[in-house]
Protein backbone atom coordinates (compact mmCIF):
# COMPACT_ATOMS: atom_id res chain seq x y z
CA UNK A 1 0.00 0.00 0.00
CA UNK A 2 2.89 2.30 0.85
CA UNK A 3 4.15 2.08 -2.70
CA UNK A 4 0.82 3.22 -4.15
CA UNK A 5 0.50 6.27 -1.93
CA UNK A 6 4.18 7.02 -2.54
CA UNK A 7 3.68 6.82 -6.29
CA UNK A 8 0.60 9.03 -6.03
CA UNK A 9 2.59 11.59 -4.08
CA UNK A 10 5.35 11.47 -6.67
CA UNK A 11 2.86 11.94 -9.49
CA UNK A 12 1.08 14.82 -7.76
CA UNK A 13 4.28 16.75 -7.16
CA UNK A 14 4.43 19.48 -9.80
CA UNK A 15 8.23 19.57 -9.73
CA UNK A 16 8.40 16.01 -11.07
CA UNK A 17 6.54 17.03 -14.23
CA UNK A 18 8.61 20.05 -15.21
CA UNK A 19 12.12 20.41 -16.52
CA UNK A 20 14.33 18.25 -18.68
CA UNK A 21 14.00 15.22 -16.42
CA UNK A 22 10.29 15.86 -15.85
CA UNK A 23 7.42 13.73 -17.05
CA UNK A 24 6.31 16.07 -19.86
CA UNK A 25 9.71 16.15 -21.48
CA UNK A 26 10.19 12.37 -21.14
CA UNK A 27 6.70 11.76 -22.53
CA UNK A 28 7.42 14.00 -25.50
CA UNK A 29 10.68 12.12 -26.15
CA UNK A 30 8.87 8.81 -25.89
CA UNK A 31 6.05 9.78 -28.25
CA UNK A 32 8.35 11.46 -30.76
CA UNK A 33 10.71 8.47 -30.93
CA UNK A 34 7.88 5.92 -31.08
CA UNK A 35 5.95 7.84 -33.72
CA UNK A 36 9.00 8.43 -35.90
CA UNK A 37 10.09 4.81 -35.74
CA UNK A 38 6.62 3.50 -36.40
CA UNK A 39 6.32 5.61 -39.54
CA UNK A 40 9.79 4.50 -40.68
CA UNK A 41 8.94 0.84 -40.04
CA UNK A 42 5.67 1.10 -41.96
CA UNK A 43 7.49 2.72 -44.88
CA UNK A 44 9.94 -0.18 -44.90
CA UNK A 45 7.70 -3.14 -44.07
CA UNK A 46 4.34 -2.47 -45.71
CA UNK A 47 5.44 -1.98 -49.34
CA UNK A 48 7.62 -5.10 -49.14
CA UNK A 49 4.87 -7.17 -47.51
CA UNK A 50 2.14 -5.97 -49.89
CA UNK A 51 4.31 -6.58 -52.91
CA UNK A 52 5.44 -10.05 -51.76
CA UNK A 53 1.86 -10.91 -50.84
CA UNK A 54 0.58 -9.70 -54.20
CA UNK A 55 3.15 -11.84 -56.01
CA UNK A 56 2.67 -14.73 -53.58
CA UNK A 57 6.40 -15.10 -53.01
CA UNK A 58 8.74 -14.95 -50.04
CA UNK A 59 6.39 -16.57 -47.53
CA UNK A 60 9.20 -18.34 -45.68
CA UNK A 61 11.02 -15.05 -45.24
CA UNK A 62 7.96 -13.25 -43.94
CA UNK A 63 7.10 -15.93 -41.40
CA UNK A 64 10.64 -16.68 -40.25
CA UNK A 65 11.42 -13.02 -39.77
CA UNK A 66 9.01 -12.75 -36.87
CA UNK A 67 10.29 -16.03 -35.38
CA UNK A 68 13.84 -14.70 -35.45
CA UNK A 69 12.73 -11.35 -34.07
CA UNK A 70 11.17 -13.13 -31.12
CA UNK A 71 14.39 -14.94 -30.18
CA UNK A 72 16.60 -11.86 -30.15
CA UNK A 73 16.52 -9.93 -26.85
CA UNK A 74 15.74 -6.25 -27.41
CA UNK A 75 17.94 -5.30 -24.48
CA UNK A 76 20.94 -7.02 -26.08
CA UNK A 77 20.38 -5.25 -29.39
CA UNK A 78 20.04 -1.87 -27.67
CA UNK A 79 23.27 -2.36 -25.73
CA UNK A 80 25.17 -3.76 -28.72
CA UNK A 81 24.14 -0.76 -30.83
CA UNK A 82 25.06 1.64 -28.03
CA UNK A 83 28.56 0.14 -27.72
CA UNK A 84 29.06 0.12 -31.49
CA UNK A 85 30.42 3.22 -33.27
CA UNK A 86 26.77 4.21 -33.87
CA UNK A 87 26.42 4.74 -30.11
CA UNK A 88 28.07 8.13 -30.36
CA UNK A 89 25.43 9.37 -32.81
CA UNK A 90 22.81 10.52 -30.32
CA UNK A 91 19.46 8.75 -30.63
CA UNK A 92 20.45 6.55 -33.56
CA UNK A 93 20.93 3.29 -31.62
CA UNK A 94 17.42 3.64 -30.19
CA UNK A 95 15.88 4.49 -33.56
CA UNK A 96 17.54 1.52 -35.27
CA UNK A 97 16.55 -0.91 -32.51
CA UNK A 98 12.95 0.34 -32.55
CA UNK A 99 12.68 -0.09 -36.31
CA UNK A 100 14.35 -3.52 -36.23
CA UNK A 101 11.77 -4.81 -33.77
CA UNK A 102 8.74 -3.13 -35.36
CA UNK A 103 9.34 -4.44 -38.88
CA UNK A 104 8.77 -8.21 -38.25
CA UNK A 105 5.20 -8.02 -36.88
CA UNK A 106 4.20 -5.49 -39.56
CA UNK A 107 5.69 -7.53 -42.39
CA UNK A 108 4.48 -10.93 -41.24
CA UNK A 109 0.91 -9.88 -40.54
CA UNK A 110 0.52 -7.82 -43.70
CA UNK A 111 1.95 -10.66 -45.77
CA UNK A 112 -0.36 -13.24 -44.18
CA UNK A 113 -3.30 -10.89 -44.63
CA UNK A 114 -2.55 -10.64 -48.32
CA UNK A 115 -2.13 -14.40 -48.70
CA UNK A 116 -5.28 -15.17 -46.77
CA UNK A 117 -7.41 -12.81 -48.81
CA UNK A 118 -10.03 -15.05 -50.38
CA UNK A 119 -8.42 -16.47 -53.53
CA UNK A 120 -11.82 -16.89 -55.20
CA UNK A 121 -12.55 -13.19 -54.80
CA UNK A 122 -9.13 -12.26 -56.15
CA UNK A 123 -9.57 -14.60 -59.12
CA UNK A 124 -13.01 -13.17 -59.80
CA UNK A 125 -11.61 -9.64 -59.74
CA UNK A 126 -8.87 -10.69 -62.14
CA UNK A 127 -11.49 -12.24 -64.38
CA UNK A 128 -13.40 -8.96 -64.37
CA UNK A 129 -10.33 -7.44 -66.00
CA UNK A 130 -8.78 -5.62 -63.03
CA UNK A 131 -5.13 -4.73 -63.50
CA UNK A 132 -2.45 -5.59 -60.94
CA UNK A 133 -2.50 -2.24 -59.12
CA UNK A 134 -6.33 -2.15 -59.16
CA UNK A 135 -6.43 -5.64 -57.73
CA UNK A 136 -3.98 -4.65 -55.00
CA UNK A 137 -5.69 -1.42 -54.01
CA UNK A 138 -9.34 -2.34 -54.40
CA UNK A 139 -9.47 -6.02 -53.50
CA UNK A 140 -6.43 -7.39 -51.72
CA UNK A 141 -5.64 -4.52 -49.34
CA UNK A 142 -9.26 -4.11 -48.15
CA UNK A 143 -9.45 -7.86 -47.55
CA UNK A 144 -6.07 -7.90 -45.78
CA UNK A 145 -6.93 -4.84 -43.69
CA UNK A 146 -7.72 -6.62 -40.40
CA UNK A 147 -4.40 -8.43 -40.33
CA UNK A 148 -2.49 -5.36 -41.48
CA UNK A 149 -4.00 -3.51 -38.52
CA UNK A 150 -3.19 -6.39 -36.17
CA UNK A 151 0.41 -6.07 -37.32
CA UNK A 152 0.33 -2.32 -36.79
CA UNK A 153 -1.01 -2.79 -33.27
CA UNK A 154 1.62 -5.37 -32.32
CA UNK A 155 4.30 -3.16 -33.83
CA UNK A 156 3.06 -0.18 -31.80
CA UNK A 157 2.99 -2.17 -28.56
CA UNK A 158 6.48 -3.36 -29.43
CA UNK A 159 7.79 0.12 -30.22
CA UNK A 160 6.44 1.63 -27.01
CA UNK A 161 7.94 -1.21 -24.95
CA UNK A 162 11.28 -0.95 -26.73
CA UNK A 163 11.36 2.82 -26.34
CA UNK A 164 10.92 2.23 -22.59
CA UNK A 165 13.88 -0.14 -22.61
CA UNK A 166 16.02 2.42 -24.41
CA UNK A 167 16.45 4.02 -20.99
CA UNK A 168 18.46 0.98 -19.89
CA UNK A 169 20.96 1.71 -22.64
CA UNK A 170 21.11 5.40 -21.82
CA UNK A 171 18.38 6.64 -24.18
CA UNK A 172 15.53 9.02 -23.32
CA UNK A 173 11.84 8.39 -22.86
CA UNK A 174 9.61 7.53 -19.94
CA UNK A 175 11.70 4.47 -19.06
CA UNK A 176 14.26 6.93 -17.75
CA UNK A 177 11.97 7.71 -14.81
CA UNK A 178 11.88 4.02 -13.88
CA UNK A 179 15.63 3.43 -14.27
CA UNK A 180 16.42 6.61 -12.32
CA UNK A 181 14.09 5.36 -9.58
CA UNK A 182 15.86 1.99 -9.47
CA UNK A 183 19.18 3.82 -9.36
CA UNK A 184 18.13 5.87 -6.32
CA UNK A 185 16.29 3.00 -4.60
CA UNK A 186 13.23 5.26 -4.85
CA UNK A 187 10.34 2.78 -5.05
CA UNK A 188 7.75 5.55 -5.28
CA UNK A 189 9.39 6.91 -8.41
CA UNK A 190 9.78 3.41 -9.89
CA UNK A 191 6.08 2.69 -9.45
CA UNK A 192 5.04 6.15 -10.68
CA UNK A 193 7.14 5.73 -13.82
CA UNK A 194 5.76 2.25 -14.40
CA UNK A 195 2.19 3.51 -14.06
CA UNK A 196 2.87 6.27 -16.59
CA UNK A 197 4.38 3.80 -19.08
CA UNK A 198 1.55 1.30 -18.61
CA UNK A 199 -1.13 3.98 -19.01
CA UNK A 200 0.56 5.27 -22.16
CA UNK A 201 0.79 1.77 -23.68
CA UNK A 202 -2.83 0.93 -22.89
CA UNK A 203 -4.10 4.32 -24.10
CA UNK A 204 -2.30 3.98 -27.43
CA UNK A 205 -3.57 0.42 -27.83
CA UNK A 206 -7.12 1.57 -27.11
CA UNK A 207 -6.86 4.42 -29.62
CA UNK A 208 -5.61 2.02 -32.28
CA UNK A 209 -8.48 -0.40 -31.68
CA UNK A 210 -10.86 2.51 -32.11
CA UNK A 211 -9.09 3.76 -35.24
CA UNK A 212 -9.11 0.26 -36.69
CA UNK A 213 -12.89 0.08 -36.39
CA UNK A 214 -13.50 3.57 -37.77
CA UNK A 215 -11.13 3.30 -40.73
CA UNK A 216 -12.12 -0.18 -41.89
CA UNK A 217 -12.61 0.10 -45.67
CA UNK A 218 -15.26 -2.63 -45.47
CA UNK A 219 -17.02 -1.29 -42.39
CA UNK A 220 -20.44 -2.85 -42.02
CA UNK A 221 -19.87 -5.17 -44.92
CA UNK A 222 -17.39 -7.44 -43.17
CA UNK A 223 -19.86 -8.70 -40.62
CA UNK A 224 -22.43 -9.44 -43.30
CA UNK A 225 -19.83 -11.28 -45.33
CA UNK A 226 -18.70 -13.27 -42.32
CA UNK A 227 -22.17 -14.46 -41.34
CA UNK A 228 -22.81 -15.38 -44.94
CA UNK A 229 -19.66 -17.45 -45.09
CA UNK A 230 -20.61 -19.13 -41.83
CA UNK A 231 -23.95 -20.07 -43.33
CA UNK A 232 -22.25 -21.70 -46.28
CA UNK A 233 -19.79 -23.37 -43.90
CA UNK A 234 -16.92 -21.56 -45.57
CA UNK A 235 -13.89 -23.04 -43.85
CA UNK A 236 -11.70 -22.62 -46.88
CA UNK A 237 -8.65 -20.42 -47.27
CA UNK A 238 -10.75 -17.31 -46.72
CA UNK A 239 -11.42 -18.02 -43.06
CA UNK A 240 -12.11 -15.05 -40.85
CA UNK A 241 -8.87 -13.10 -40.52
CA UNK A 242 -7.55 -12.80 -37.02
CA UNK A 243 -8.90 -16.19 -36.05
CA UNK A 244 -6.95 -17.94 -33.31
CA UNK A 245 -3.69 -19.60 -34.15
CA UNK A 246 -3.75 -22.86 -35.97
CA UNK A 247 -1.81 -25.86 -34.82
CA UNK A 248 0.98 -25.23 -37.27
CA UNK A 249 4.30 -24.63 -35.48
CA UNK A 250 4.91 -21.42 -37.39
CA UNK A 251 1.60 -19.96 -36.27
CA UNK A 252 2.46 -16.37 -36.92
CA UNK A 253 -1.22 -15.57 -37.13
CA UNK A 254 -1.51 -15.69 -33.36
CA UNK A 255 -2.86 -12.28 -32.52
CA UNK A 256 -0.06 -10.36 -30.88
CA UNK A 257 2.31 -13.28 -31.12
CA UNK A 258 5.30 -11.09 -31.43
CA UNK A 259 8.49 -10.41 -29.65
CA UNK A 260 8.45 -8.63 -26.39
CA UNK A 261 11.56 -6.94 -25.16
CA UNK B 1 47.35 -17.03 -19.57
CA UNK B 2 48.98 -15.92 -22.82
CA UNK B 3 47.08 -16.95 -25.92
CA UNK B 4 50.35 -17.07 -27.82
CA UNK B 5 49.36 -14.12 -30.01
CA UNK B 6 51.68 -11.18 -30.26
CA UNK B 7 50.63 -7.69 -29.20
CA UNK B 8 48.09 -6.67 -26.57
CA UNK B 9 45.52 -9.27 -25.54
CA UNK B 10 41.98 -8.97 -26.81
CA UNK B 11 40.83 -8.08 -23.30
CA UNK B 12 43.03 -5.01 -23.26
CA UNK B 13 42.06 -4.10 -26.81
CA UNK B 14 38.35 -4.48 -25.86
CA UNK B 15 37.55 -6.56 -28.94
CA UNK B 16 34.02 -7.76 -29.65
CA UNK B 17 35.14 -11.36 -29.93
CA UNK B 18 37.61 -12.50 -27.30
CA UNK B 19 38.64 -16.07 -26.60
CA UNK B 20 40.49 -15.04 -23.48
CA UNK B 21 37.28 -13.67 -22.03
CA UNK B 22 35.60 -17.04 -22.56
CA UNK B 23 38.48 -18.80 -20.81
CA UNK B 24 38.94 -16.49 -17.84
CA UNK B 25 35.26 -15.83 -17.10
CA UNK B 26 33.77 -19.21 -17.93
CA UNK B 27 32.45 -19.66 -14.38
CA UNK B 28 30.63 -16.32 -14.56
CA UNK B 29 29.10 -17.28 -17.91
CA UNK B 30 27.99 -20.69 -16.63
CA UNK B 31 26.41 -19.15 -13.52
CA UNK B 32 24.52 -16.56 -15.58
CA UNK B 33 23.33 -19.21 -18.05
CA UNK B 34 22.12 -21.45 -15.22
CA UNK B 35 20.21 -18.55 -13.66
CA UNK B 36 18.76 -17.67 -17.07
CA UNK B 37 17.61 -21.23 -17.69
CA UNK B 38 16.19 -21.52 -14.19
CA UNK B 39 14.13 -18.33 -14.42
CA UNK B 40 12.88 -19.25 -17.88
CA UNK B 41 11.96 -22.82 -16.98
CA UNK B 42 10.15 -21.87 -13.77
CA UNK B 43 8.25 -19.09 -15.56
CA UNK B 44 7.13 -21.23 -18.47
CA UNK B 45 6.07 -24.16 -16.27
CA UNK B 46 4.13 -21.86 -13.93
CA UNK B 47 2.64 -20.08 -16.95
CA UNK B 48 1.42 -23.40 -18.31
CA UNK B 49 -0.04 -24.38 -14.92
CA UNK B 50 -1.97 -21.10 -14.74
CA UNK B 51 -2.95 -20.95 -18.40
CA UNK B 52 -4.45 -24.42 -18.57
CA UNK B 53 -7.24 -23.88 -16.01
CA UNK B 54 -7.86 -20.41 -17.45
CA UNK B 55 -8.34 -21.91 -20.91
CA UNK B 56 -10.67 -24.55 -19.46
CA UNK B 57 -12.71 -21.86 -17.70
CA UNK B 58 -12.86 -19.80 -20.90
CA UNK B 59 -14.09 -22.85 -22.79
CA UNK B 60 -16.59 -24.02 -20.21
CA UNK B 61 -18.32 -20.67 -19.73
CA UNK B 62 -18.71 -18.60 -22.85
CA UNK B 63 -19.11 -15.43 -20.80
CA UNK B 64 -15.74 -15.95 -19.15
CA UNK B 65 -13.83 -16.21 -22.44
CA UNK B 66 -14.02 -12.49 -23.21
CA UNK B 67 -12.73 -11.25 -19.83
CA UNK B 68 -10.00 -13.92 -19.63
CA UNK B 69 -8.65 -13.19 -23.11
CA UNK B 70 -9.10 -9.44 -22.63
CA UNK B 71 -7.22 -9.42 -19.34
CA UNK B 72 -4.27 -11.41 -20.67
CA UNK B 73 -4.09 -9.08 -23.69
CA UNK B 74 -4.07 -6.02 -21.42
CA UNK B 75 -1.24 -7.58 -19.37
CA UNK B 76 0.68 -8.21 -22.57
CA UNK B 77 0.38 -4.57 -23.60
CA UNK B 78 2.20 -3.33 -20.47
CA UNK B 79 5.89 -2.91 -21.35
CA UNK B 80 8.19 -5.36 -19.57
CA UNK B 81 10.23 -2.73 -17.76
CA UNK B 82 7.04 -1.23 -16.33
CA UNK B 83 5.72 -4.68 -15.41
CA UNK B 84 8.85 -5.53 -13.42
CA UNK B 85 8.82 -2.07 -11.84
CA UNK B 86 5.19 -2.49 -10.75
CA UNK B 87 5.89 -5.91 -9.25
CA UNK B 88 8.94 -4.74 -7.30
CA UNK B 89 7.03 -3.26 -4.33
CA UNK B 90 4.97 -6.47 -4.09
CA UNK B 91 7.85 -8.95 -3.98
CA UNK B 92 10.81 -6.73 -3.11
CA UNK B 93 13.98 -7.03 -5.19
CA UNK B 94 13.94 -10.77 -5.86
CA UNK B 95 13.71 -13.36 -8.59
CA UNK B 96 9.97 -13.59 -7.86
CA UNK B 97 9.49 -10.20 -9.59
CA UNK B 98 10.99 -11.50 -12.81
CA UNK B 99 9.24 -14.87 -12.68
CA UNK B 100 5.82 -13.31 -11.99
CA UNK B 101 6.23 -10.82 -14.82
CA UNK B 102 7.25 -13.52 -17.26
CA UNK B 103 4.38 -15.79 -16.19
CA UNK B 104 1.89 -12.97 -16.81
CA UNK B 105 3.31 -12.38 -20.29
CA UNK B 106 3.30 -16.05 -21.24
CA UNK B 107 -0.40 -16.31 -20.36
CA UNK B 108 -1.50 -14.33 -23.43
CA UNK B 109 -0.06 -16.78 -25.91
CA UNK B 110 -0.61 -19.96 -23.87
CA UNK B 111 -4.29 -19.36 -23.02
CA UNK B 112 -5.10 -18.45 -26.62
CA UNK B 113 -3.37 -21.47 -28.09
CA UNK B 114 -4.68 -23.98 -25.57
CA UNK B 115 -8.20 -22.66 -26.09
CA UNK B 116 -7.84 -22.80 -29.88
CA UNK B 117 -6.48 -26.34 -29.63
CA UNK B 118 -9.32 -27.56 -27.42
CA UNK B 119 -11.96 -25.89 -29.56
CA UNK B 120 -10.55 -27.49 -32.68
CA UNK B 121 -11.24 -31.02 -31.38
CA UNK B 122 -13.91 -32.36 -33.76
CA UNK B 123 -17.34 -32.71 -32.17
CA UNK B 124 -17.69 -36.25 -33.60
CA UNK B 125 -14.58 -37.36 -31.74
CA UNK B 126 -15.96 -35.97 -28.52
CA UNK B 127 -19.33 -37.62 -29.14
CA UNK B 128 -17.71 -40.96 -29.91
CA UNK B 129 -15.64 -40.86 -26.72
CA UNK B 130 -18.71 -39.98 -24.70
CA UNK B 131 -20.59 -42.81 -26.35
CA UNK B 132 -17.79 -45.18 -25.31
CA UNK B 133 -18.44 -44.15 -21.71
CA UNK B 134 -15.66 -41.60 -21.19
CA UNK B 135 -16.32 -39.25 -18.25
CA UNK B 136 -15.47 -35.53 -18.50
CA UNK B 137 -12.00 -35.88 -16.88
CA UNK B 138 -11.02 -38.92 -18.94
CA UNK B 139 -12.37 -37.25 -22.08
CA UNK B 140 -10.19 -34.23 -21.38
CA UNK B 141 -6.96 -36.04 -20.57
CA UNK B 142 -7.18 -38.99 -22.94
CA UNK B 143 -8.92 -37.51 -25.97
CA UNK B 144 -9.05 -33.74 -26.09
CA UNK B 145 -5.63 -32.92 -24.64
CA UNK B 146 -3.68 -35.22 -26.98
CA UNK B 147 -5.55 -33.79 -29.96
CA UNK B 148 -4.90 -30.22 -28.76
CA UNK B 149 -1.24 -30.97 -28.13
CA UNK B 150 0.17 -29.61 -31.41
CA UNK B 151 -1.54 -26.25 -30.85
CA UNK B 152 -0.45 -26.26 -27.21
CA UNK B 153 3.17 -26.96 -28.07
CA UNK B 154 3.10 -24.31 -30.81
CA UNK B 155 2.05 -21.81 -28.16
CA UNK B 156 4.57 -23.18 -25.70
CA UNK B 157 7.36 -22.69 -28.21
CA UNK B 158 6.43 -19.06 -28.87
CA UNK B 159 6.08 -18.40 -25.13
CA UNK B 160 9.40 -20.08 -24.31
CA UNK B 161 11.38 -18.27 -26.98
CA UNK B 162 10.02 -14.89 -25.97
CA UNK B 163 10.53 -15.69 -22.28
CA UNK B 164 14.19 -16.52 -22.88
CA UNK B 165 14.63 -13.17 -24.62
CA UNK B 166 12.65 -11.24 -22.01
CA UNK B 167 14.48 -12.70 -19.01
CA UNK B 168 17.35 -10.32 -19.86
CA UNK B 169 15.20 -7.37 -18.68
CA UNK B 170 15.26 -8.94 -15.22
CA UNK B 171 18.67 -7.34 -14.86
CA UNK B 172 16.92 -4.19 -13.55
CA UNK B 173 16.37 -6.09 -10.30
CA UNK B 174 19.58 -8.11 -10.63
CA UNK B 175 17.91 -11.37 -11.68
CA UNK B 176 18.31 -11.32 -15.43
CA UNK B 177 20.60 -14.29 -16.03
CA UNK B 178 22.64 -13.39 -19.09
CA UNK B 179 20.98 -9.96 -18.99
CA UNK B 180 23.04 -9.21 -15.89
CA UNK B 181 26.19 -9.72 -17.94
CA UNK B 182 24.82 -7.47 -20.70
CA UNK B 183 24.03 -4.71 -18.19
CA UNK B 184 27.40 -5.19 -16.52
CA UNK B 185 29.18 -5.09 -19.87
CA UNK B 186 27.36 -1.90 -20.81
CA UNK B 187 28.32 -0.21 -17.54
CA UNK B 188 31.98 -1.16 -18.05
CA UNK B 189 31.97 -0.66 -21.84
CA UNK B 190 33.12 -4.30 -22.11
CA UNK B 191 32.27 -5.36 -25.65
CA UNK B 192 33.22 -9.03 -25.43
CA UNK B 193 31.00 -9.55 -22.37
CA UNK B 194 27.95 -7.98 -24.06
CA UNK B 195 28.36 -9.84 -27.34
CA UNK B 196 29.05 -13.21 -25.70
CA UNK B 197 26.02 -12.93 -23.40
CA UNK B 198 23.78 -11.79 -26.28
CA UNK B 199 24.85 -14.65 -28.54
CA UNK B 200 24.40 -17.18 -25.71
CA UNK B 201 20.92 -15.82 -25.11
CA UNK B 202 19.88 -16.28 -28.75
CA UNK B 203 21.41 -19.77 -28.75
CA UNK B 204 19.44 -20.67 -25.62
CA UNK B 205 16.22 -19.54 -27.31
CA UNK B 206 16.90 -21.61 -30.42
CA UNK B 207 17.91 -24.63 -28.37
CA UNK B 208 14.74 -24.44 -26.26
CA UNK B 209 12.67 -24.17 -29.44
CA UNK B 210 14.30 -27.27 -30.94
CA UNK B 211 13.89 -29.22 -27.69
CA UNK B 212 10.16 -28.44 -27.58
CA UNK B 213 9.80 -29.41 -31.22
CA UNK B 214 11.45 -32.74 -30.40
CA UNK B 215 9.19 -33.16 -27.39
CA UNK B 216 6.14 -32.62 -29.55
CA UNK B 217 7.31 -35.27 -32.01
CA UNK B 218 7.81 -37.72 -29.15
CA UNK B 219 4.40 -37.00 -27.65
CA UNK B 220 2.42 -37.10 -30.89
CA UNK B 221 3.73 -40.12 -32.79
CA UNK B 222 0.50 -40.38 -34.78
CA UNK B 223 1.25 -37.16 -36.69
CA UNK B 224 4.43 -38.78 -38.03
CA UNK B 225 2.60 -41.89 -39.12
CA UNK B 226 0.29 -39.64 -41.10
CA UNK B 227 3.32 -37.75 -42.35
CA UNK B 228 4.68 -40.88 -43.95
CA UNK B 229 1.37 -41.53 -45.64
CA UNK B 230 0.36 -39.86 -48.86
CA UNK B 231 0.71 -36.11 -49.07
CA UNK B 232 -3.01 -35.78 -49.62
CA UNK B 233 -3.75 -37.57 -46.38
CA UNK B 234 -1.35 -35.30 -44.52
CA UNK B 235 -3.05 -32.25 -45.90
CA UNK B 236 -6.40 -33.52 -44.76
CA UNK B 237 -5.13 -34.21 -41.27
CA UNK B 238 -3.59 -30.79 -40.99
CA UNK B 239 -6.69 -28.92 -42.03
CA UNK B 240 -8.73 -31.07 -39.66
CA UNK B 241 -6.45 -30.03 -36.84
CA UNK B 242 -6.14 -26.43 -37.86
CA UNK B 243 -9.82 -25.56 -38.11
CA UNK B 244 -9.82 -22.76 -35.59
Amino acid sequence: MGAITGAWQWLSTAANWAGEKGVWHRLAEHLWLSGLCLVLSCLIALPVALWLGHLGKGGALAVNLSNVGRAVPTFAVLVLLTLSPLGRQGEWPTVIALVLFAVPPLLTNAYLGMREADRDVVEAARGMGMSGPQLLLRVEIPLAYPLIMTGLRSATVQVIATATLAALAGGGGLGRIITAGFGNYDTAQVVAGAVLVAVLALAVEGLLVLAERLLDPMRGRRRAARTASHLTKGAGPGRAPGAPASGAPTSATTPKATTRP
Amino acid sequence: MRGGAAGPSCLEANDWICGEYLRTRSQELVDATVQHLGITAVSVVLGLLVAFPLALVARRWRGAAGPVLGLTTVLYTVPSLAMFALLTPVFGVSAAVVVTGLVLYSLTILVRNILAGLQAVPAEVREAARGMGYGPARLLYEVELPLALPALVAGLRIATVSTVAMTTIGSVVGYGGLGNLIADGMAGFFKAEVLTASVLCVLLALLADLLLLGLQRLLTPWTRVQGRAKAGARRGARTAKAVG
